[in-house]
């Protein structure tokens, strides 16, 4: 009995069927399933163009909704521009992302028809692709057809695993295969979309429209299909956790290197900034609120800025137009490898001169608030950019921030990107701290806070660290130097050699090494001399 | 110095010593930012005196309220020792059971207020019972070692600051070498003793402070976040030793006492004798605050209904915290001395008058700004309204005559506002709210009699009986004859003589009592007939009967309480000059306070949809159609830094994250999508 025939005759019959049953029955008539896969992939291109009517009739509607909402978000600009208080938090958690607009499956499509992709790749060109994305390929090779079903029928009766083994390979698809299943179970918004899409693409290539002749006695029998079911089949579509389905395009497919941090950078340099002379005059108008942050941090209070753009430019004019004659510290949290440990530390050492170490940073920290508590003449101006970032958003690097912060002499002003990161502080935190907000809007280029190739997208050529070593090199002395050369290739030789012991040594150590043997070599030519 | 470099991210700035000596004080920064210079010295330091004034009345107001607690805690730590001090057999028998004597001490939820229990807590412990007192966190206290280790470095710095000086020699043994034990804390426990009680004599006030053998008291300031573990541990280890020493535990519990039961297993909690002491909750405490700091004419700036009614919402919806609602207060006083130049006059009646006459040219001016003031100056005849337009002395009297208008209609505003809530807070379903602080806000935000809810409860208290018409007389008596008002006295007169017409009714209605009521004609007949007769009767008589006397007067009550409200609860911002003492600019506020970093985002965003979707069509779409970049594979190499970059600025922002399933792809994480 397959699922087809079932729904056909109107009767819908739910049982409960034991596990093993199912193996079994799965075992037995494998055969039997895969024609049902065909069955399904014949039926289904009925349900696409119903849907996709149904797509154009909204369209008109969605356009106006569309317009509506933009008018109302023009609204809240103007008046968070006036009173950023006036803009109630509804206006935005209702956000709602206009489903399946028009545009995307006009790209999509448009995208289908270009050249590179529609004409069938030359097999030179196939197996390289598939070697370099073997993960995404292999899946869908295996899960195209499977797919097919799936994003027609939207009822799957057999698991997805063992669908995916029975599904047989189609080879013509697979080598066009555009989209394949992404096991992410974030991105169903997106998915309909794109399922949309695929369709649309689907239709116009003729490659793929195998699909869309269909024998006209299955008409009738989809006809027949409740109204309701179609409701419960959709819910659960839209609903469910399944694989969905993402473009297998990367970026490598745009027949262009990555780029890598420095030339990145230098074609942003050259682009020229949208919107300066506004830009500029709103920054003028934050930094006429220096001398009122200051007082305010004399009163006790922290301060954090927040909104879109980079607040390095604003955070550094404001040291360097208020802080010249205190003593300040400056945390960038964007740092890669920035801990709360360093920032006690660079307290303690350079701000206090206190020479020694401490069993763990509770200590440390105790330590500066009894010197601080002491000496009421010491004073410290702390900015942090990006308190929100990886490294200092972790709850005990926030609480000794925040008692640190509490101190009647320290004054922090900081500043947070991340949307969720007043989510960082619960009220005993926040109330260590005690911010004052301001919105800082500066729609400056994250420039800084995003130079430290930690973005998914530029080359990842670890030129950071090279670069690092190579400057601790540069100040090694040449003898030095030697013996770091010939522990490199005493390293290098004995790599493969399982049985040496020093197999796991690590870049770092070497250094260490050499600057070891470096210091007494550096006894040797000492005592030699003398 | 730069602060970008590739190696480290902390970079410290030290001027050179002879620079820092001109290190900018408070004044300074108040002067440079204000926005108008006229005065700011005068206003900062009105300011800061202001400040301090509310500080210092809320700590006391505080106290106050921790008193009864306080004394409380402090009996049972007697009672619980009483043993301990008078026979050390007799204590050792009663904690056979090894039962620690615990104080369970419900604080309630706004955690951030604990700090200053416990502060004032331990403050009051030191200075009558014990100076052996050690505060614990949870955080400190991640494991037991942790928690013994805090414990004794507490216990013993504590026992050096008592008597301090010569032995700290003698007691300076580093903390980090004594071995966390409970033994080394018995041991220390008995030295510590023995040293005070054999130094009496030159010891006399310490030992008489405190009790003989004092006992040791171990506070856990927050006893939900720490682990169940630890807490076992140290309950279980010290119940061993409870013989020894004695020790007393206190307990800080957010929620509710059932806690202790479910962090601790029934063995554990039997070891303990707990006692359960509760604090005021922190909506009374905020009602007292309110009471004793908003609705006084004690100080002169006052709260807008609007600001009012921010710091309220954040203290309801937000963190219950009674300290954040003194500070947001704190922070109105700076924002009102800074922003407006006007608030020179913010301060005393006598003191404002003095500096009314010293007023500058500039400051009239401003002065002449006030819409308020225009208002009133409009309302002049014309001689006067150009005195009052040019002449600045004629101006300055002026002021000075409506400042104490203002000055009147607070001493006034507050004690009939009080009256008000005696009546409204007793109506059924409180139509002008419960708290005095929601009436407060209805009669500043607009003229309250013409509310409904104000015809809703006027109608209502028609409708009192005698008895709680009485008692409310009375308490209004009570709180006019209290109130320094000039005006009262014409008033309590008439309540009194309100009362003394209650009393004669009711001397009357006792002569008439003889007489048959119809009430109790219908007890008599059982009849089915005579009883619709008379039921009918009796309706007839209420249409047309006049009312009774206690009706009249109670009308009359009424009338005169609502002619009150009409002529001493004018909303203040009829009131000329009232922008000189009410700080109204509540989105100041509440963007300072109580904002929101996502709704600046979408804002300046405008549409975080479109940076979703593709790229280069957006970005080609802003600068015009000549672009076609879809056209070619070869996208632009501009175009492809700026998606990049557009694509790590979304990461950094958080809506976006790698989706580690697939290269290049990444899940959507707000706004939809998940």
């Amino acid at each position: 009995m397959s699922l087809a025939e079932c729904r056909s005759a109107g009767a819908l019959e739910v049982k409960f069927v034991p596990d093993e049953d199912v193996l079994r029955h799965i075992a037995d008539d494998a055969g039997i399933k895969v024609q049902k896969g065909k069955n399904q992939l014949i039926a289904n291109p009925k349900r696409f163009v119903k849907k996709l009517e149904a797509i154009s009739d909204d369209e008109a509607q969605e356009v106006l909704e569309e317009k509506s909402y933009v008018a109302v978000l023009g609204v809240c600009g103007e008046e968070s521009m006036t009173n950023g208080s006036s803009v109630g938090g509804g206006e935005v958690y209702t956000f709602q992302t206009p489903k399946r607009s028009n545009k995307m499956a006009e790209l999509a499509s448009e995208l289908a028809q270009t050249p590179g992709q529609s004409a069938v790749p030359d097999p030179s060109k196939c197996p390289e692709k598939t070697a370099k994305t073997p993960q995404s390929s292999k899946r869908s090779s295996s899960s195209q057809v499977q797919q097919k079903t799936k994003k027609n029928e939207f009822v799957s009766t057999t698991p997805y695993r063992l669908r995916k083994r029975l599904a047989a390979p189609d080879a013509q698809l697979e080598s066009e295969s555009e989209y394949s299943a992404s096991c992410s179970e974030e991105e169903e918004g997106e998915e309909a979309q794109k399922e949309v899409s695929t369709v649309l693409s689907h239709q116009k290539t003729p490659a793929k429209t195998k699909a869309v002749s269909t024998p006209p006695s299955r008409k009738t029998l989809t006809k027949k299909k409740d109204n309701m079911n179609d409701l419960v089949e959709e819910y659960f579509e839209a609903h469910s956790s399944s694989k969905v389905l993402t473009s297998d395009r990367t970026l490598q497919k745009l027949r262009r290197k990555r780029l890598n941090q420095q030339t990145l950078h230098d074609l942003l340099q050259k682009s020229p900034l949208a919107y300066a002379a506004e830009i500029k005059e709103l920054n003028q108008q934050y930094e006429s609120l220096f001398s009122k942050w200051m007082l305010q941090l004399h009163l006790g209070f922290n301060i954090v800025l927040y909104g879109l753009g980079s607040k390095h430019d604003l955070l550094e004019k404001f040291r360097t137009s208020m802080l010249q004659d205190c003593v300040h510290l400056v945390v960038n949290g964007y740092f890669p490898s920035i801990t709360v440990k360093s920032v006690l530390n660079s307290i303690t050492e350079e701000v206090l001169d206190h020479i020694g170490t401490f069993r763990s940073p509770l200590d440390q920290l105790e330590f500066i608030m009894k010197r601080f508590k002491e000496d009421s003449s010491l004073e410290l101006y702390v900015l942090i950019h990006n308190l929100d970032s990886q490294m200092l958003r972790g709850e005990r690097s926030q609480q000794i921030l925040a008692q640190l912060s509490s101190l009647p002499s320290i004054y922090l002003i900081a500043s947070i990107d991340h949307i969720n990161a007043p989510l960082m502080w619960d009220q005993a935190k926040q109330s260590l701290y005690n911010w004052l907000w301001y919105e800082t809007t500066t729609f400056s280029p994250y420039v800084e806070e995003t130079s430290y190739e930690n973005s998914l997208l530029v080359q990842q050529s670890g030129s950071l660290a090279l670069s690092s070593l190579t400057h601790v090199l540069r100040s090694l002395t040449p003898n030095a130097r030697g013996i770091f050369r010939l522990l490199a290739q005493y390293q290098l030789e004995n790599k493969d050699n399982a049985s040496y012991p020093g197999a796991c040594l690590l870049f770092p150590h070497l250094f260490g090494m050499a600057l070891l043997a470096q210091s007494q070599w550096h006894w040797h030519s000492v005592q030699v001399t003398s | 110095m730069s602060t970008r470099s590739l190696s480290k991210g902390c970079f410290v700035f030290k001027p050179s010593p002879k620079k820092r000596k001109v290190s900018r004080t408070t004044a300074y920064y108040f002067r440079e930012g204000s926005s108008d210079l006229e005065d700011s010295e005068l206003r900062f330091a009105t300011c800061q005196s202001l400040q301090k004034q509310v500080k210092s009345e809320t700590e006391q107001i505080e106290e106050e309220l921790n008193e009864q607690l306080f004394d409380n805690l402090v009996s049972f730590l007697r009672r619980s020792h009483s043993a301990f001090q008078e026979k050390k057999t007799e204590w050792t028998c009663r904690t056979k059971s090894r039962e620690i004597p615990t104080a369970a001490l419900v604080l309630g939820v706004n955690v951030t207020d604990h700090d200053f229990t416990f502060r004032s807590l331990s403050e009051v412990l030191q200075n009558n019972v014990t100076p052996y007192i050690a505060l614990l966190e949870a955080k400190d206290c991640p494991g037991i070692k942790n928690l013994m280790q805090k414990l004794l470095g507490q216990l013993m710095n504590c026992c050096i600051d008592v008597d301090s000086s010569e032995e700290e020699d003698y007691e300076h043994v580093s903390r980090s070498r004594v071995r966390c034990s409970m033994t080394t804390l018995i041991n220390w426990y008995e030295s510590a003793t023995k040293r005070t009680d054999s130094e009496t004599p030159g010891k006399k006030r310490t030992s008489s402070r405190h009790w003989q053998s004092p006992p040791v008291v171990v506070i856990f300031k927050d006893m939900e976040s720490f682990t169940t573990k630890v807490l076992q541990d140290f309950v279980v280890i010290s119940s061993q030793h409870i013989g020894e020493f004695p020790l007393v535990l206190i307990f800080g519990i957010a929620t509710s006492p059932m806690i202790i039961h479910s962090l601790l297993p029934h063995s554990v909690s039997s070891l303990l004798c707990i006692e359960l002491f509760q604090s005021l909750s922190c909506k009374d405490h905020l009602s007292t605050i309110i009471d004793k700091i908003l609705l006084t004419t004690q100080f002169p700036l006052k709260l807008s209904e609007k600001v009012l009614q921010v710091l309220i919402n954040i203290f309801l919806y937000h963190d219950f915290s009674v300290q954040n609602f003194i500070k947001g207060f704190q922070l109105c006083i700076v924002e009102h001395f800074h922003s407006n130049p006007l608030s020179v006059l913010c301060c005393q009646l006598e003191e404002a008058k003095r500096r009314v006459n010293s007023l500058s040219h500039n400051q009239c001016e401003n002065v002449r700004r006030l819409p308020s003031f225009r208002r009133y100056v409009e309302s002049q005849v014309s001689e006067k309204q150009i005195a009052l337009l040019t002449v600045d002395s004629s101006l300055k009297e002026a002021v000075q005559k409506l400042l104490e208008d203002l000055n009147v209609y607070h001493e006034n505003y507050f004690p009939i506002l009080r009256c008000l809530h005696v009546f409204t807070s007793s109506l059924p379903k409180y139509p002008l709210g419960k708290q005095i602080r929601e009436l407060h806000c209805a009669c500043l935000e607009n003229r309250v009699w013409e509310t409904e809810e104000y015809e809703s409860s006027l109608q209502l208290a028609r409708m009192l009986n005698k008895s709680d018409l009485v008692t409310m007389l009375q308490k209004c008596v009570e709180i006019l004859v209290s109130s320094p008002g000039r005006e009262f006295d014409e008033i309590v007169e008439k309540l009194k003589e309100f009362l003394t017409q209650f009393q004669k009714l009711e001397e009357a209605y006792q002569e008439r009592d003889e007489s048959i009521s119809p009430q109790k004609e219908l007890q008599k007949k059982t009849n089915l007939y005579h009883l619709q007769k008379t039921l009918l009767e009796l309706k007839e008589s209420r249409r047309s009967k006049k009312l009774t006397k206690f009706e009249m007067l109670r009308f009359e009550v009424v009338d005169y309480i609502d002619s009150l409200v009409r002529h001493y609860l004018v909303p203040a911002d009829h009131k000329t000059l009232h922008e000189i003492v009410y700080f109204n600019t509540a989105s100041v506020l509440r963007e300072h306070l109580n904002a929101a970093p996502r709704i600046a985002l979408h804002t300046a965003l405008n549409n975080p949809y479109s940076y979703l979707k593709a790229f280069s069509t957006v970005v080609t779409a802003a600068e015009g159609p000549t672009a076609d970049a879809a056209s070619s594979d070869q996208v632009d190499d501009v175009i492809h830094a700026r998606f990049i970059r557009a694509v790590s600025e979304l990461e950094l922002l958080g809506f976006i994250k790698p989706s580690k399933q697939k290269t290049d792809h990444v899940a959507r994480l707000t706004w939809g999508g998940c």
